[in-house]
């Protein structure tokens, strides 16, 4: 067992990583040919897997409402949502799925109508989430605090025409604090980001990060 | 008077040669001088679908004076086939330093690459044909063809030369990496500094135990493919361990698959290697919806309803990441972070308690099992990172001073 | 002192909410001076003689329309009026109805007619290989546009065998596209390139612009009514600028009014 649940997996890693690590150096129509053959598995592989998910889905949905667990009746809305969006698919504005999909169907109306305006809604509460996480935690508590809430104020100003209107040096001031300053800390980070994908990457192939197998170690 | 008559005569029959000679000269904007070199090569560092040609530069180039490219699969073939036509002041060496670098004559030739396959579209063509080449110089409706025939044969390459830069920079980090490794083995004791979200999680962990509430894992909404899935999926086992002994209740939500049924497969061992794999429910380990918003919504749900006491967001996150850690911050749970998505960590730091900033993300596997082989890639990483900071400045003085070949050895191609 | 450090959020929430309402209702004209990359992109479009071609890569979905279409309507108008021939195009497969509509919607304005002046080519896979395909032969990688016209026949692609013949071309991205267009279009077949992308990505574009990768750059919201104001067709954006403004300015009032108690509050402890 811990042959088929460690070791192989384990030697299909290192095979596979030293190979597509090495493909890259190699420019050949072999190696693009390879390359292209492992990245179709992985989409029929995740084609595959977007069963296990559905079936993840409304399996836990079930079990909630079938024990009647505290807001079962949001999990019928899954099933709901779902039966609603699968009939109007396989309707597909009268002529059925097994012909190309035809436009302007119910189903594009619940993706415009429904679908593309619940995500806006949920992205539009960023504004509201930005504005309460500022207030409670922009403190000027300390020297560098300060340096950081002042910085904040000028790119808010800057990045609105009402900046400008105040002084026109506000705009100029906070273009150079995103180019310069911010943007020096962010390759900063990058950089060291980059080298820890990299001890990663290695770490998995030679097989000594093996977490990701399950267990301790 | 006659004599006038035979003179008017002789000068018209005379000046009509010359006549017609200024209108045909008269298109041209000066006369055409062909290129003294044309030269056709197999195109280093490629797959083996093109064929490279050089000529050098006439002083009739201009923007009204075009090259044509004429191409024959025989020598002595009637060279037919039009395979490019570029205006004559483009396409230079200095488009393509991969092959020329940047020496200050590549301006004074011409460099284009053809795809012969395509031009013999449809053609069976044998994998070893050689091509031929004719090349012309043309401007109006007069045309000059040089009588040099190049020739080349489209191969493949095994190596990509260019990207040696590239390859040493690997090598060399590799064995950085493994020299430490190697060395983490015969001194185990080795100094790591504190990580304050990851000294966390035991309390994080504690809490959620007495107060009998879930712990929520979130991990992103990259794929399996991505190393800050795999950093968070190697956490989820080093937490999901510590969860099994500490008997509290974990929840895993998803938004990929993949993920997700690794995740199953990590949280099930873990709560096997803790020898209570009665405790492991794979419900709890679940997908809720694939789009982020939806996602999103669904998370924040299951946030305010059931209302974790320690909720990890670990990971690459993109504008989810303060809507979900503003949500859990209204619920009172103690809030760790960790992602290497640079652009959501002021989020992550203004609504989390603890946040891992990067780097971090990758050191908490080590971190949290402190097994010398892991904790010797830290050291690596912060030799490399030295190496990268020396290499910086040298570059920045040069440069400073006009000299840019560091910056060139370092060209990505 | 304390209670106001630990005020109820949906206080907060419902004076956001009065503000942009009454923004957006209330009008007001507030300044829109274009920032440097705006003003590089509108120049570049200003210096193309008539008839030259701009590509547009139409690189986004509804989820982020509301920052990208503005944009891509007034550059659009800024392209018409200025007799430019226009190509469309797209990878992103929710985005040909977004696209579709920008551009019939400002060509028909400018009395331009479909396969003459401007030319839409729709969705199609590939990412990095559909670029460099069309880098090579833009019929091969287009054989029919969106309506299924053979492109052969387009008589506003005269001139134009691949992208080495764009004079210009203008990418809206909501992800990584602009990095795409750069390393296997922009660096290999060598046409000028400017983009516009979403507030978030706007920081992460920066070195592309210092490095002249990208010629401009129009950044979210803003960059989007600085281009209306530029080429004088104050739409969505420019009236979306109002709330923004406002919004930004009451965030900042909150933080420094937290600020305030805080340190009234410490000084109180203090004393």
């Amino acid at each position: 067992m811990n042959f088929l649940k460690r070791t192989i997996p384990l030697i299909i890693a290192f095979v596979m990583g030293v190979l597509m690590a090495m493909q890259y150096y190699v420019p050949h129509k072999l190696s693009q040919n390879l390359l292209e053959v492992v990245s179709r598995w992985d989409r029929i592989i995740a084609g595959f897997a977007v069963f296990i998910g559905a079936y993840s889905l409304f399996h836990l949905h079930w079990t909630r409402i079938k024990r009647k667990v505290e807001g079962w009746g949001y999990s019928v809305f899954v099933y709901f949502g779902a039966i609603i969006t699968l009939i109007f698919g396989f309707l597909n504005g009268g002529k059925f799925f097994w012909h190309d999909k035809q436009e302007g169907t119910m189903f594009d109306w619940l993706y415009s109508y429904v679908q593309v305006p619940a995500g806006a809604t949920i992205f539009s509460i960023l504004a509201f989430f930005i504005a309460s996480a500022a207030y409670r935690t922009f403190r000027a508590r300390t020297n560098e605090s300060t340096v950081l809430l002042l910085a904040a104020i000028i790119v808010m100003l800057g990045r609105v025409p009402i900046g400008n209107y105040i002084s026109h040096y506000i705009p100029a001031v906070a273009d150079w604090i995103m180019a310069v300053p911010n943007l020096a800390a962010k390759r900063g980070i990058l950089l060291g980001v980059s080298l820890g994908a990299i001890a990663t990457s290695l770490k998995i192939i030679l097989g000594i990060e093996r977490s990701y197998l399950g267990g301790g170690d | 008077m006659k004599v006038l008559k035979k003179t008017f005569f002789i000068t018209a029959i005379f000046s009509i040669p010359f006549f017609i000679t200024t209108i045909l000269f008269a298109q041209l904007p000066a006369f055409l001088i062909p290129p003294a070199e044309f030269k056709a090569f197999d195109t280093p560092n490629d797959a083996g679908e093109t064929v490279s040609l050089t000529w050098s530069a006439s002083p009739s180039d201009a923007p009204d004076v075009f090259y044509i490219l004429y191409i024959d699969r025989d020598k002595d073939g009637a060279f037919e086939k039009e395979a490019m036509r570029i205006k004559s002041n483009t396409s230079y060496r200095t488009g393509a330093p991969e092959i020329y670098g940047y020496k200050k004559g590549n301006g004074n030739y011409h460099y284009v690459q053809l795809f012969p396959r395509k031009i013999f579209n449809g053609e069976t063509i044998d994998k070893k044909q050689v091509y031929y080449f004719k090349l012309a110089i043309a401007a109006g409706d007069s045309k000059i063809i040089l009588d040099t025939i190049a020739s080349a044969r489209a191969q493949g390459n095994w190596l990509h030369m260019k990207k040696a830069n590239n390859f040493a920079i690997l090598i060399i980090l590799s064995a950085i990496i493994l020299y430490f490794i190697v060395h983490a083995r015969r001194n185990p004791n080795m100094f790591l500094r504190k990580i304050g979200g990851l000294d966390a999680v035991d309390e994080a962990l504690g809490r959620a135990t007495e107060m009998g509430k879930p712990v929520l894992f979130v991990h992103g909404l990259t794929s399996m493919g991505s190393i800050s899935t795999i950093a968070a999926i190697s956490i989820l086992g080093r937490i999901a361990r510590k969860i099994a002994d500490y008997d509290a209740n974990l929840k895993v939500v998803n938004n990929d698959p993949i993920v997700m049924s690794v995740s199953q497969e990590v949280v099930k061992e873990s709560y096997l290697e803790a020898g209570r794999p009665d405790a492991y429910n794979p419900d709890n380990v679940f997908l809720v919806a694939s789009e982020q918003f939806p996602y999103v919504a669904a998370v924040g749900g299951i946030m305010t309803r059931e209302r974790p006491a320690a909720n990890f967001f670990v990971g690459y996150f993109y504008a989810e990441a303060l809507i979900l850690a503003e949500t859990g911050a209204t619920t009172g749970a103690i809030q760790i972070a960790g992602t290497d998505a640079y652009t959501q960590l002021p989020f992550f730091i203004t609504t989390c308690d603890y946040t891992l900033i990067g780097e971090e993300l990758y050191a908490a596997s080590a971190y949290l099992s402190r097994e010398p082989m892991l904790m010797g890639t830290l050291r690596a990483q912060d030799v490399g990172k030295g190496l990268l900071i020396l290499v910086l400045i040298l570059g920045t003085i040069l440069a400073s001073f006009g000299l840019t070949f560091i910056t060139h050895l370092f060209e990505a191609f | 002192m304390e209670r106001f450090l630990r005020i109820d959020r949906r206080i907060i929430f419902a004076i956001i909410t009065v503000a942009v309402i009454v923004s957006l209702v209330l009008r007001f004209e507030l300044p829109i001076p274009a920032s440097e990359p705006a003003q590089a992109i509108y120049e570049k479009i200003e210096s193309l003689p008539k008839g030259s071609h701009v590509m547009i890569a139409f690189d986004y979905d509804p989820a982020s329309k509301e920052e990208l279409q503005p944009m891509a309507v007034a550059f659009l108008h800024h392209c018409f009026s200025r007799d430019l021939k226009v190509i469309g195009m797209t990878h992103y497969p929710g985005a040909p109805g977004l696209a579709e509509q920008a551009i019939t919607s400002v060509a028909n304005q400018y009395q331009k007619k479909y396969g003459d002046d401007y030319a839409f080519f729709g969705y199609k896979p590939g990412s990095a290989s559909l670029i460099i395909n069309m880098g090579e032969n833009l019929y091969s990688a287009f054989p029919k546009d969106y309506y299924g016209n053979d492109t052969t026949t387009l008589p506003v692609l005269q001139g134009v065998d691949s992208l080495r013949e764009i004079n210009y071309l203008f990418d809206l991205a909501a992800g990584t596209t602009i990095e795409t267009w750069i390393a296997f279009g922009k660096e290999k077949y060598k046409f000028e390139l400017g983009a516009g992308c979403t507030a978030v990505m706007g920081p992460d574009m920066y070195p592309f612009l210092q490095s002249k990768q990208l010629t401009g750059l129009l950044g979210g919201l803003k960059g989007a009514a600085e281009y209306e104001a530029l080429v004088n067709k104050k739409a969505n954006a420019v009236s979306g600028m109002r709330p923004q403004s406002v919004v930004h300015v009451i965030i900042i009032i909150f933080v420094i009014f937290g600020n305030v108690i805080y340190f009234i509050s410490k000084r109180a402890v203090h004393a």
